[in-house]
């Protein structure tokens, strides 16, 4: 294995550095500024059952160290991503990518999953219990741990591809619901969706995104996503795809040390398109300079010896 | 699309609350008419996108005009001549100049006015005969009357109060005047007005909040006007077909 490369549930990636979901649509906008088969993979746009037509606009809004959305999983449907978005994509992406999967019931969740989980293009599912821009659904699968387990067991029975369930940071205790998770046989979790905010427009005095509220994301929840993915390797043993305001070289190795074995890198891509393509050519030197060996070596290591020793034995013996 | 470091050659007011910004770049011929500059404004988080007014100088300067409306707009005012700015450069698609035919119409609703200079200078070079109707509230908010004029084009300026030129509405004028196809800018109820008054095919230029400017984050898309199409990616120019406008 590389100095970069990763290992997620038996895929390989030649670095942990992954634009995440939303931000990268089907990385067609990202193929015509740079090669983007330089990126460990992707994360596609949120993928349903049938087409979504999105959220009333406006679904932006500035904030503090970051923005609002509430774009409300616009997407074809996951038909027409087989049929036309993923047969496009292998003109310009090598690699297999993430698929994201969304839904409004468990068999919505099932129906997409069982189907993308047939593409030779997915390398593994990422099950998006987490969106808080929709209503009745996404996020209300994630807040329970009930919920969260039982859509872990739906789609782990009808897919071989590895199951990474995406995690909402809206809840009291992220890490009894990647327990459940755990248990209920995931592969791994992705951590964290975006936070549930809002803004206010003082001119017209009323929310200003059309949805009321949006996800707030951008380095603003840097700190909330690092604790959380922290706690989360100190709860579970499986891998952890790490992401959450993620912008610098910098804040990846400390995504990494809290225990994500790969990063997502979401807001960032839409105002610094490039930005993947410079952190994939930053960490090499960034791990020199903080005397890492690899990539591998890094996750987990701001824990305590004993737990990145004991959850990552195979990982160790690797160095 | 390409991501360039733009000098700034000047910020002057045309209007109480209304600037032009000259920027300084490498515009390659990719770079059409009712495209659109996303720019990286200090503390800030996201872009901030504007259309692109005027192209002079060879295409190495380019133009845009913009009111101040919040924070964003405001940090602009305060660039100065040398600074530089971070830009996307050459988002959208702009107008499809082919369809104009001999007697095209510019309609322009306050600062909408601005994203037709360019337009109109390239349309009358090419010979056609440009008519351009531009609304304002008042007297005081005219602006790019003249520029308009300097390149041949016919114009009439149409004020809300009659404070200046006509009094009322463009649709007014609009419905007075015959043309073989429409461009406009401006405020979406302007938009409603004017579909219901046009008498040939056209096309709008959308505003919208956007994300990122660039197709990837769907967050400017209009589900009611477009059916979900992205203003930065799709638009900012649509065809007047492809809007739903009974939503």
């Amino acid at each position: 294995m590389g100095k970069l490369s990763v290992d997620l549930s038996g895929w390989e990636l030649d670095n942990p550095i992954i634009p995440a979901s939303g931000c990268f649509g089907y990385g067609k906008e990202f193929a015509e500024l740079y090669d983007i088969n330089v990126l460990g993979t992707f994360s596609c746009k949120g993928t349903t059952r049938e087409p979504r037509v999105g959220n009333p606009a406006p679904r932006i809004a500035e904030c503090t160290a970051g923005m609002l959305n509430a774009v409300g999983l616009q997407n074809p449907g996951v038909d027409h991503v087989l049929e036309h978005e993923l047969p496009e994509l292998a003109g310009y992406f090598r690699k297999k990518i993430i698929a994201n999967v969304s839904g409004f019931s468990l068999d919505d969740y099932v129906y997409a999953c069982e189907k993308l989980g047939k593409s030779e293009q997915v390398g593994l599912l990422e099950v998006n219990v987490s969106c808080p821009n929709v209503r009745h659904g996404g996020m209300s699968f994630g807040t329970t741990p009930e919920a969260a387990s039982a859509v872990t067991k739906a789609v782990k029975g009808v897919t071989d591809k590895p199951v990474y369930i995406k995690l909402t940071p809206n809840v009291t205790d992220i890490a009894a619901i990647a327990k459940a998770c755990e248990e209920a046989g995931a592969d791994g979790v992705c951590l964290i969706n975006t936070l549930l905010g809002m803004r206010i427009d003082l001119r017209e005095r009323r929310p200003l995104l059309a949805n009321r509220t949006g996800g707030y994301s951008g380095p603003g929840v840097f700190p909330v996503a690092l604790r959380m993915v922290y706690d989360v390797y100190e709860a579970v043993d499986i891998p952890i795809i790490g992401m959450g305001g993620v912008r610098t070289v910098e804040d990846v190795l400390e995504m990494l040390l809290a225990g994500a074995s790969a990063v997502e890198v979401g807001a960032a891509n839409l105002v610094d398109p490039f930005v993947c393509e410079r952190l994939v050519a930053e960490l090499p030197n960034a791990l020199d300079r903080y005397h890492f060996r690899n990539v591998r070596s890094v996750v987990g290591r701001a824990h305590p010896v004993v737990r990145w020793r004991d959850r990552a034995g195979v990982k160790t013996k690797e160095e | 699309m390409t991501e360039q470091m733009l000098r700034v050659g000047s910020v002057l007011p045309l209007t109480h609350d209304v600037y032009r910004m000259e920027l300084y770049g490498a515009y390659d011929a990719s770079v059409t008419p009712g495209q659109f500059l996303n720019f990286r404004v200090g503390g800030l988080y996201l872009r901030r996108p504007l259309s692109v007014c005027d192209m002079a100088n060879n295409r190495e300067r380019a133009s845009v005009v913009f009111r101040v409306v919040g924070k964003g707009t405001e940090e602009l005012t305060w660039l100065r001549e040398g600074d530089t700015v971070d830009t996307l450069v050459g988002l959208g698609n702009g107008f499809d100049l082919s369809k104009a035919g001999e007697r095209p119409l510019l309609v322009g609703g306050g600062v909408g006015a601005a994203p037709l200079v360019w337009l109109c200078r390239e349309l009358c070079r090419r010979g056609a005969q440009v008519q351009v109707v531009l609304g304002f509230r008042t007297g005081a908010d005219v602006l790019l009357a003249r520029e308009f004029r300097s390149f041949g084009a016919s114009v009439t300026v149409v004020t809300e109060d009659g404070s200046f030129g006509e009094t009322g509405f463009v649709t007014n004028v609009v419905k007075t005047l015959s043309y073989s196809h429409f461009y406009a800018c401006g405020p979406l109820p302007m938009f409603r007005a004017l579909e219901k008054t046009v008498a040939t095919d056209g096309q709008y230029s959308f505003e919208a909040r956007m994300g990122c400017g660039f197709g990837a984050c769907m967050g400017c898309a209009l589900p009611e006007l477009t059916g979900g199409k992205r203003v930065c990616k799709d638009g900012p120019v649509f065809g007047r077909e492809e809007v739903r406008w009974e939503s």
